[in-house]
């Protein structure tokens, strides 16, 4: 599944507004309900899981990966874009403020590995990542993920280890 | 070798934090085995590992382990995790 594909248009909101992080995560678990890969329930869950472990979901400058476990409230695997028009605060001391937000839910632990390989691809390459930041309109972005992708299978011509081509 | 990267619930950050560092791993031709673990069940795995990976809110929660604890800042970036690796191979 790649990225784009994972990312229905009902689940992203591009330009939004939040006061904290607590309605950035809620704007992210919003797109997931409206997306069918959870219900609110799982809102709540992924929003717990930061009040307990701290904002380790901040994991590049000014991105923040959402999530919580596997749990009745995801109904399948899938993801939520959020970016921010005014960047919020998390609480990271080397990432703040966050300005992309994407929420993730999974039924298992590694049925969504291509789907993070790609997205770990967006978030590091810095002119994509500016512009994703930048797009107005959900078809805006999801079109400049679907550029990069089809871009990145192109560069793929070797296939990883142990598999044939 | 065993490498294990931490994450609070081991289907998110850590996975990815997994796949950049054995990318990094490939590239400077060291073979090891690298597991995502959530932080329940990191302490335990900690202990046959050499090195664990994991973000500043989650290192202290690691607690007492012979192994290297490496803090990540940035998980999407290549070459914090090579260098930090490197030195931590050294």
């Amino acid at each position: 599944m790649t990225l784009a594909d994972s990312l229905p248009s009902e689940a992203v909101r591009t330009q939004a507004h939040a006061t904290d992080w607590r309605e950035a995560i809620r704007l992210a678990g919003d797109g997931l309900v409206a997306g069918g890969a959870t219900t609110d329930v799982y809102t709540q869950e992924m929003i717990d899981t930061v009040e307990r472990l701290g904002p380790y979901i901040v994991i590049a400058p000014g991105f923040a990966l959402a999530h919580s476990r596997p749990s009745p409230a995801v109904l399948r695997t899938g993801l939520s874009w959020v970016s921010l028009a005014e960047p919020v605060e998390f609480g990271s001391e080397h990432n703040d403020p966050v300005s992309v937000v994407v929420g993730l839910a999974a039924t298992d632990h590694d049925g969504h590995i291509g789907m993070m390989a790609e997205l770990a691809g967006a978030i590091g390459d810095d002119a994509l990542f500016a512009r994703l930041k930048q797009a107005e309109t959900p078809e805006q972005l999801l079109e400049e993920l679907r550029a990069a992708g089809s871009a990145g299978q192109d560069a793929a011509a070797t296939p990883p280890e142990g598999e044939t081509p | 070798m065993k490498i294990i990267t931490v994450c609070g619930m081991g289907i998110g950050t850590s996975v990815l934090l997994k796949m950049n560092a054995e990318k990094a791993l490939r590239g400077l031709g060291v073979d090891a085995d690298v597991e995502a673990a959530d932080i329940g069940t990191a302490r335990g795995a900690a202990r046959t590992a050499e090195i664990v990976l994991t973000s500043a809110d989650l290192a202290d929660e690691i607690g007492d382990v012979p192994a290297k604890v490496i803090v990540i800042n940035n998980f999407t970036n290549a070459e914090e995790i090579t260098t930090k690796l490197t030195e931590a191979l050294s």
